[in-house]
């Protein structure tokens, strides 16, 4: 892991309405760094994974990702998003396409890839989420947890500096959850750069390399999983904890 | 009941000719509307704007305007409509290519009218693509265009045709306006000159056009209900 800042956030504000959903956030990503944000629903956590790549533009302040400031709507854009994978709760696969299809597309349209080349690295990252036997599918066949195994693996084709996972096991049967946290888990290990919004408190103490936690649209504390949960130093946290871990 | 035996002929003609502005607006509709349905989603917002003018001005006017503008706005411009005279096509819809323009003003008018209709149906079949699908488009990298072939209009086709059939059919019995503006032979002029000029009893007439006008649409929402009962049945 390098100090290097991968994605730096300052001053980040964002309304929906009268809605302050995002406050002052500042965040600093390390290139190799996994960040799990953590609090309750409607605390602003989804809001801020999505404003990494611009699907939420923000009000005011600036996010910059590998040094340049996220460009307004355009090809700059699409580029910059090209290189930032994102991993979302409802999966959101390519419905019309199928499994090998849905992985392809970015690098063949995007990237200008040639389809052969293309297509060796998506069976084998379909290999790697262990879901080389469905390629001809559609997703419309696959349980949840493996949709969802192949949403990463359509992320992981582009070959991105960082992948945003926004709640992605919140949509899945409790007993899809761990093959999919087991994909994410590994990945963290190879030092991928990772943002990710969970409930999964579990994934946060083995794989996290620091907990964010928000709440009512701020940045609360942020600290080490184990610091964080032995001992949390807000109210806030203390109460978010003590609520979810009693069960 | 005799005139639909001894008078054939012309209803045959009025069918041909209907059946021929019909076919050339259809697909004039179906490419202008397709063209305004993308203005009116585009992200740049002065192409919404006029995207959106459009459908606002064309959707809402009675479409005898819409006639009376192209049969006597384009003449006082100063055209005739003769960019429609397109070597090739005027061998088969002969009347694109004759002296007298009404039906190339009529052409326009039906096609100006209808595009606002398909640009609509054709959006009602984009908002019917979860938004998650051009949200996962966009966050690969694929630009506004690339996202719109290869992700959302592939999808949006499916909700889209039924919808744009009840336009085209509707379309096909507005051109039974043409022969108010200028054009001679079609199935509704023919039946005013077979009442008004040659003296045959009207309901008979009124029988033999219907007839005209039904074999043209009745197969067309045959077709749109079992294309709507397969994709009821895919989606099971």
């Amino acid at each position: 892991m390098t100090d290097e800042a991968l994605i730096v956030l300052e001053n980040v504000n964002k309304w929906f309405g009268p809605l302050h959903v995002l406050q002052d956030v500042d965040l600093s990503v390390a290139r190799g760094e996994v960040v799990v944000v953590i609090g309750p629903s409607g605390s602003g956590k989804s809001t801020l994974c999505r404003a990494i790549n611009r699907l939420e533009p923000i009000d005011s302040g600036r996010i910059i990702f590998d040094g340049q400031a996220l460009p307004a709507e355009g090809r700059e854009l699409a580029r910059l998003r090209s290189e930032v994978g994102m991993v979302f709760q409802s999966f959101n696969l390519f419905a019309h396409k199928t499994i090998l299809e849905n992985v392809m597309l970015g690098p063949v349209k995007v990237r200008k890839e040639k389809k052969a080349v293309v297509q060796d690295r998506a069976m084998s990252l379909l290999e790697r989420v262990g879901i080389a036997n469905q390629a001809e599918k559609y997703p419309a066949q696959l349980s949840g947890g493996q949709q969802q195994r192949v949403a990463i693996a359509r992320a992981l084709a582009m070959q991105p500096k960082a992948l945003l996972f926004d709640e992605p096991t919140s949509a899945l049967d409790p007993e899809m959850v761990g093959e999919v946290l087991e994909v994410m888990t590994s990945l963290a290990r190879e030092g991928m750069t990772m943002v990710v919004v969970t409930h999964e408190m579990g994934f946060a103490r083995h794989a996290a390399d620091r907990v964010v936690f928000m709440a009512d649209g701020q940045l609360v504390e942020q600290a080490t999983p184990d610091e964080f949960f032995a001992n949390p130093r807000s109210d806030r946290a203390k109460d978010f904890l003590s609520k979810i871990l009693t069960h | 009941m005799n005139v639909l035996i001894d008078k054939f002929d012309v209803f045959a003609g009025g069918f041909w000719l209907t059946l021929q502005i019909c076919v050339l607006a259809a697909i004039g509709a179906l490419i202008l509307g397709a063209v305004v349905a993308v203005l009116r989603i585009s992200p740049v917002p002065p192409l919404r704007a006029v995207g959106t003018a459009y459908v606002t001005v064309f959707r809402n006017m009675p479409l005898t305007v819409v006639m009376f503008f192209a049969a006597f706005a384009l003449p006082a411009l100063g055209s005739n409509a003769d960019f429609l005279r397109i070597p090739g096509l005027d061998v088969v819809f002969t009347r694109l290519g004759t002296d007298l323009p009404y039906f190339r003003f009529a052409l326009i008018a039906l096609t100006l009218y209808t595009a606002a209709f398909v640009c609509e149906a054709l959006r009602s079949g984009i908002n019917a693509v979860p938004p998650g699908q051009a949200e996962a488009a966009r966050s690969l990298g694929l630009t506004f265009g690339q996202n719109l072939r290869y992700v959302v209009l592939p999808q949006s086709w499916k909700a889209s045709i039924v919808p744009l059939g009840s336009v085209i059919i509707a379309m096909i019995k507005n051109s039974a306006l043409i022969g108010f503006f200028g054009v001679v032979g079609d199935l509704s002029q023919s039946a005013d000159q077979l009442t008004s000029a040659e003296g045959y009893a009207f309901i008979p007439v009124a029988i033999g056009i219907s007839i005209g006008y039904l074999i043209m649409t009745v197969p067309l929402g045959a077709l749109l209900d079992r294309i709507e009962r397969r994709q009821a049945v895919a989606a099971r």
